[in-house]
Order: C-alpha cells, then structure tokens, then sequence
C-alpha cells in the first residue's frame, strides 16, 4: 500500500533515528511511505489566531504535494501520513479548516495559487498501522517479540485534542500504541498520565517546570510496574528522556528510565537491523536494557 | 401545526364526548407522579399509576436525607408510598410501561405493558422465602451496583452489598412483591436451581410467566417521568467509571441511607476502609458545552453540601473537600444550610474545576486547581463522589415519539411554553410534572404534581360541566396525610 510520507524537520534532524526505524517497519509490514518529492515546515503549531491565513499556507502547500503526488504515482488514495505528532496535528487541523470553510480557503488558495479542496486524508503513522494494515498482520510478522518488556505508552496530547479535529482513539484512555505493543511481544501497563502534558514547548523557556511535568508522568509509570516508556512524539520523548538528567538530582531515588519510539521496539520485533535507529542520542541509553533482554541487535 | 392537529386525534374525530373518561393516567410513579396521584385521587378522581420498576417511590426512595431540613427521605416519603398503594382511587401498575396511547383530552385509549416478574404477586405473600434461598448474588440496581470489598478477620475478602437474583427494590417497597432478574437467575441463564420455587410456601413462583397486557381508558394523562444521572462511562476524565472509589452521587445517598449496603456505616468501595479525605466534583457533565452537557443541573450544590455534611456526622475526623465553579443555592433556607455546611461542619469549599482524577496506590488523587489563589491543586483522597448531570430518564425520546410530542435537544419535555404553561404540553389533556421538563429538586417536583394535578381537575370540570364527585374519607386508604 502506497502512502505519502512527510517526514517533517524533527525527523529530518535530531529524530533521525526515529525515521530510519518507521521506514524500515513501515516497509517491513507492506507499508510503502513514499516520501514527498518536495516538502517545506508544516508550521511547527497550528494557528490560533482565527483570521492569520497566511499561517495555513505553508502546511496546505504541503497538502497539495500530497494530492499531486497521490494522483501523479497513482496511489489507491490521497493518503498522507507522518511520524511527528506535531505536524499530523497541523497538518490534520488545516486540512479539517480546509474543508469546511470554503471562503478562507479560496484565499489560502490563491495565496498559494493551487486549487485544493480537502482532497487528501491526513493519517497518524499509528492510525494508518491500526486501521489500514492492523496490529493482527504486523503481530504475525514479529521475528523476536519482545520478552515481556513491560511499557508504558505515552501519547502526549497532539494526537488526541483537540478530539474532534484529531483524535482517532479515546482522548481520555488512548489504547492504540498499548495494543501495538501487545502484538510486539511487549506488556503494555495501565498508567494514568498517557495523556498528560510532558511540557512541551516549555523547554525552551523554563526547562525546571518541563522537568517536574516529565517527572510526574514517568513516576507514575515506574509506579505503574514499567521498565520502559515508549511514545510516538518526538517532543515528548525528548523531554522525557533529557529531562532525566535534572530528576536524579532534584528527585532522590529517582531511576532512570529509557524512553523508545515506538518504531525503534517495532523494527527490533521485526528483527530489522537496529543500528540506525539513533540510540546514540538517548540521554538514558537503552542498549542495555535491550541487551540484558537478548534484544539487540545493533 | 393548527389547533386542530394539535387537539386531536384524526383517527378519534366524531365520537367525541360520548365517551368522556374522568380517570388519568399518570407515568412514572416518583416524588411528583406520587403526588399528582395522591391529589387527583382524593378529588374523587380514579388515576392509573404507572412505573416500569418493581415498586414505587422513584429516586427520592434512594435518598438518605432531604436537604435543608436533613429530614430521612424514606420516612417521610412512606406514608405516601404506602397511601399509594392502599388508595381505592388508585389502580397501579408496577413493572410495567405504557406502549400505547390514542384518542384525544377526555378520552384516551391506553394500552400498558406489564412486564413478568416470574412471581404471581397474587398469590405472594411477601414473605421473604425466596430471597432468602436464592443462591445467586448480584449487584443492586437500587444500590446503584455499589459493592464494597472487606476483608474479614481471617483475610478473606467479601464482597458487601450484593443482592439476590429474585428481590424487592427496597425493605420499604410497595408493592413488596419480588421479581427475577433473568439476566443473572442460575434457573433462567443454565436451567438448574429452582430454589426460590421449592420454599416458596404459596407456589407463586411461575418461570413461565409471559408479558401481559392491559387496556384502559382516561380522560388526562400526567407525564411524571424523571430523571436519571449521566453515566460515569462517559466522564474520561474522571476515571470513565474504571475507579472504584469514584461514584456518582447516587451511590453516595445509598452509602449514607441507613437501608444501604452498609446499613449507613462510611465504608470505600474498593477495600472497605474508612475514608478520612472525600472530594466532591460538582458540574461532572454540565455547565460544560464542549464535551457534555450545558445546562446546570441545579440540585447538586444543594445536594453535595448536604452529603459533605452527613459525611462528617459519621467520620467526625474526616476532611471534605467540594470542587464548585459557583455555589447555586437559591431557595428556600438553602444558602443557610450551605453557609452550615461551611462553618458548622467545615467543610472546606475549593472554587474551581477538577481536570483530572486518577487512581495512585491505594489513592484517588485529584488533580483541579483553586481559582481564588489561581494555584493548582492536588487532593489525594480516599473517595470521590462526582455530581453527574441530569439526563431525561431512558426512553423519553420514544414515549415522546408515541405521543407525538416535542422533546429539546437534550431529551427533556418541551413544555407547551416555559414561562406561563410549563405543565402543559402540545396536546390537550397531557400535562407534564417533576424533572422529566429538566433538574428539579423535591420541593419543585412535589409542586409541579400539585399543580398538574389541578390542571387536570380543571380540565375535568371544563368537559364534564361538573365537579367530579365528593371524596369520602374511606376512599384514602390511611390517614389523611395528603389532603389539605
């Protein structure tokens, strides 16, 4: 199946790892992500002024790319996905205002000077692994599942609010990445914070309230039984992962914890080569977790 | 719609007033259908109650007590339930649902459905016997499923509150007639047991027992059908009903009544302790646009600072937190006993809304924020009680169908107009009490069956020409409890 892909800057950078592993499982369960021949910044957040329509251009440019692509290549669909929460939350959003306010986007498009509708579907990668190839297909594909590892999936929010533009799983009690995890070989563990803010954008500005944010999400995790954290964001992971740096001296007893992205675990499942999938800029590094299980492979 | 598709049946037209009926039938057999009943009743007035539970009394039966007087709902709802039952004047039809109504004001043709209680209550005697056999435990609807986990002093760990597969609503419950739950009996779901029909000592156990039904004929109808709480399953936010130390605030009267599964002892679901810190969560569903319900379901404040008050009368060193976004104590005494609540009982009052509510350890923490010093706020409490909205009850949209009359957006009964006629519908000769039209507390219930009751009255008059006939003091079963 032939989806188009919008890898996004953080993907394309520090999230390099995250990318090299959702296309080599991507293409491992039949998902062909073709990348767009040519794609600019999705913005990086959603408008919230109303009328700022010049803020909808650059993700509804990357939207028409898709559609032509889709048409050009013949894809079944005009199908778009992307592994950043945050440009699938853009992305998705401006397609939603595209479709259902015809007067803004006559302007947006002749601002841009394309003529696009809504055409396209903007899919998380986890919506499309769910629903357009399923957790069964990929559970029959795993060469080494994962031993039990017990994760705690944390979704962050930009897949989930606003629920009506975005949310393709229960805002409140998201159970997608847990049930990959399960087809994984892994035990996914009941926490409450799978939802919660991890900060964010705050840490840039005041990285000790990102750090206390972080911390009460991952406290509840080790209190909830998991080894791991395992998320689909790459902001969140960064600050869950970076920001333990500062717990273990704010936070006594506090131990460290990895932080995976979800693709990193699905391609050592898959039994793909994991040497490229960054492991190097985890702050809490994995491997030995990975090793003392026999998962490594890289 | 002209006057006259409103006022009449086309399938009625040129037969009227031949066959004028000065009975009614009054739906939903709460506080107000009790009350309309009870009016019309010892007017002289034959009335037709019906209610699709088991026995009388509706939510109010639930409660342990009445705000602001504290005075035990169950007490002085008795005299009434039981006049009820015993009234010549009132024909009742419990377990049983109104499926079809047609004719016009002055000469309605009913047809109601009793559903089968497995148990011929003609020959019930109400004994006991086979509540007492019955082998199969089950969750108390009455109780609001509330089920508290002990564990006793060799370590086992029982279950308190459950019920029997074949029971009575309440210890109080008129009729006292039991019915089976098919859904949990060993008899109905594996075809073994039949207990209850061995001890029965008047053999009024019938397993073969199909629906029945009846026809009559009334000149009004009251429609008294009720409330019911927003279910938790839909409050994501507050634990979706997956906590079971988060209840609703239903299950809180019954964990307070003295007829509860505790018999009134303060005990947490999960594990049955003591709990030292209670949070209230007001506007769980309403007052919120966005996710939920908009409107404000009114009797809540009222209600919470009454169970933080009754709370703290049985766990005297226990703290009581209620989460508002405003206090709406409008009516008689009501600021005064919220004002009591607070200063008499200290319970401590946080403005402000609660996002989040989760479960840590053997906790329920509670994650809000208090908007008077604009910091958040962490509770970790030992049980939370939520303040649901107010819903219509279950299957008002389609007795609205039936009737062909207007239900808004949420489901409640559209009155006839809000402001001069709120007792009246559409149609002529239908009228409309208690929070079936929306939140209402008891006074206001009582009230509106009061009220409609006197509409129908009035309406009687009007076709007949006539008062109707003079109430003997024979014709009230006991007492005089109700009349003026």
């Amino acid at each position: 199946m032939k989806v188009s892909y919008f890898p996004g800057c953080t993907l394309n950078t520090t999230g390099k790892g995250y990318d090299n592993a959702v296309r080599a499982s991507a293409a491992a369960v039949g998902l062909d992500l073709v990348e767009l021949p040519e794609w600019n910044c999705c913005g990086a957040t959603y408008p919230l002024i109303v009328d700022n329509m010049l803020e909808l251009a650059a993700p509804t440019h990357i939207l028409v790319s898709a559609h032509e692509q889709a048409l050009d290549e013949g894809h079944e669909a005009p199908l778009l996905t992307t592994a950043c929460t945050t440009c699938y939350n853009v992305l998705r959003r401006t397609n939603h205002f595209i479709r259902n306010h015809p007067e803004e986007r006559e302007r947006v498009n002749a601002f841009i000077e394309k003529e696009y509708a809504g055409e396209v579907e903007v899919k998380d990668i986890l919506h499309v692994l769910r629903d357009d190839i399923g957790f069964e297909l990929i559970h029959e594909k795993v060469q080494s599942p994962l031993k039990d590892l017990k994760v705690a999936a944390y979704y962050g929010c930009m897949v989930l609010r606003p629920p009506a533009e975005v949310a393709y799983d229960d805002p409140d009690n998201p159970r997608s990445l847990d049930d990959l995890m399960a087809a994984l070989g892994a035990v996914p563990v009941d926490h409450p914070h799978k939802n919660e803010c991890c900060g964010a954008y705050l840490a840039v500005k005041a990285p000790d309230v990102t750090r206390e944010m972080a911390f009460t999400i991952l406290k509840s995790a080790r209190s909830s039984g998991a080894e791991a954290v395992v998320t689909n964001c790459p902001l969140c992971q960064f600050n869950l992962d970076r920001r333990q740096r500062e717990m273990t001296q704010f936070h006594a007893g506090f131990a460290p914890i990895p932080v995976y992205y979800f693709s990193q675990l699905m391609g050592l499942a898959l039994g793909l080569d994991a040497g490229a999938y960054g492991w190097e800029r985890h702050y809490v590094d994995a491997r030995p977790q990975l090793r003392a299980l026999g998962l490594w492979n890289g | 719609m002209t006057e006259e598709m409103l006022h009449s049946d086309p399938a009625h037209k040129g037969e009227e007033a031949t066959h004028l009926s000065n009975r009614v039938l009054i739906v939903g057999a709460g506080i107000a259908g009790i009350q309309a009943a009870l009016d019309i009743a010892n007017s002289g007035h034959e009335v037709v109650l019906v209610d699709r539970l088991p026995s009388v009394g509706g939510h109010m039966h639930q409660l342990s007590e009445t705000f602001p007087t504290l005075d035990c709902s169950q007490c002085i709802m008795t005299p009434r339930t039981v006049e009820v039952g015993r009234h010549r004047n009132i024909k009742l039809y419990v377990y049983s649902e109104v499926e079809q109504v047609q004719g016009e004001a002055g000469s309605f043709h009913v047809r109601i459905r009793r559903k089968p209680a497995y148990v011929r209550w003609d020959l019930c005697t109400a004994c006991g016997a086979c509540t007492e056999a019955c082998p199969q435990q089950i969750p108390v609807q009455f109780d609001r499923q509330l089920e508290i986990a002990r564990t006793t002093k060799s370590g086992q760990v029982r279950t308190y509150g459950t019920g029997k597969a074949i029971y009575t609503l309440s210890p109080q419950a008129v009729p006292k007639k039991p019915v089976i739950d098919t859904g949990y009996c060993t008899w109905f779901q594996k075809g073994k047991c039949r207990l209850c029909e061995k001890v029965c000592p008047v053999k009024a156990i019938d397993y073969e027992q199909q629906p029945s039904w009846y026809e009559e004929q009334v000149g009004a109808i009251i429609l008294a059908t009720g409330y019911e709480l927003y279910p938790l399953s839909k409050l994501g936010e507050y634990g979706a009903g997956d906590v079971p130390d988060v209840i609703d605030a239903l299950a809180m009267e019954r964990l307070l009544s003295a007829s509860g599964p505790t018999a009134g002892l303060m005990r947490r679901p999960s594990d049955g302790k003591v709990p030292k810190e209670v949070v209230w969560i007001q506007c769980a569903g309403s007052r919120d646009p966005e996710l939920h319900m908009p409107y404000c379901s009114k009797i809540c404040c009222m209600y919470s600072a009454k169970q933080a008050m009754l709370y703290k009368h049985k766990v005297h060193d226990g703290q009581a937190f209620v989460f508002y976004i405003d206090i709406r104590s409008a009516g008689k005494r009501y600021e005064e006993f919220v004002q009591r609540a607070m200063e008499e009982d200290k319970v401590l009052f946080v403005r402000g809304k609660v996002s989040k509510v989760f479960r840590e350890g053997d906790k329920v923490l509670v994650w809000g924020v208090d908007t008077l010093t604009g910091l958040p706020v962490e509770v970790s409490a030992d049980l939370v009680v939520l303040s649901p909205a107010m819903i219509p009850s279950e299957g008002t949209r389609q007795m609205a169908e039936m009737l062909r009359l207007e239900v808004d957006e949420f489901g409640w009964w559209t009155e006839c107009e809000g402001n001069l006629a709120p007792l009246e519908t559409r149609r002529r000769g239908i009228f409309l009490a208690g929070a079936g039209t929306g939140p209402k507390d008891i006074p206001e219930a009582v009230s509106q069956g009061s009220g409609a009751a006197g509409k129908v009255l009035s309406l009687f008059a009007r076709l007949t020409g006539a008062a109707g006939a003079p109430v003997r003091p024979e014709d009230t079963g006991i007492g005089s409890s109700t009349r003026p």
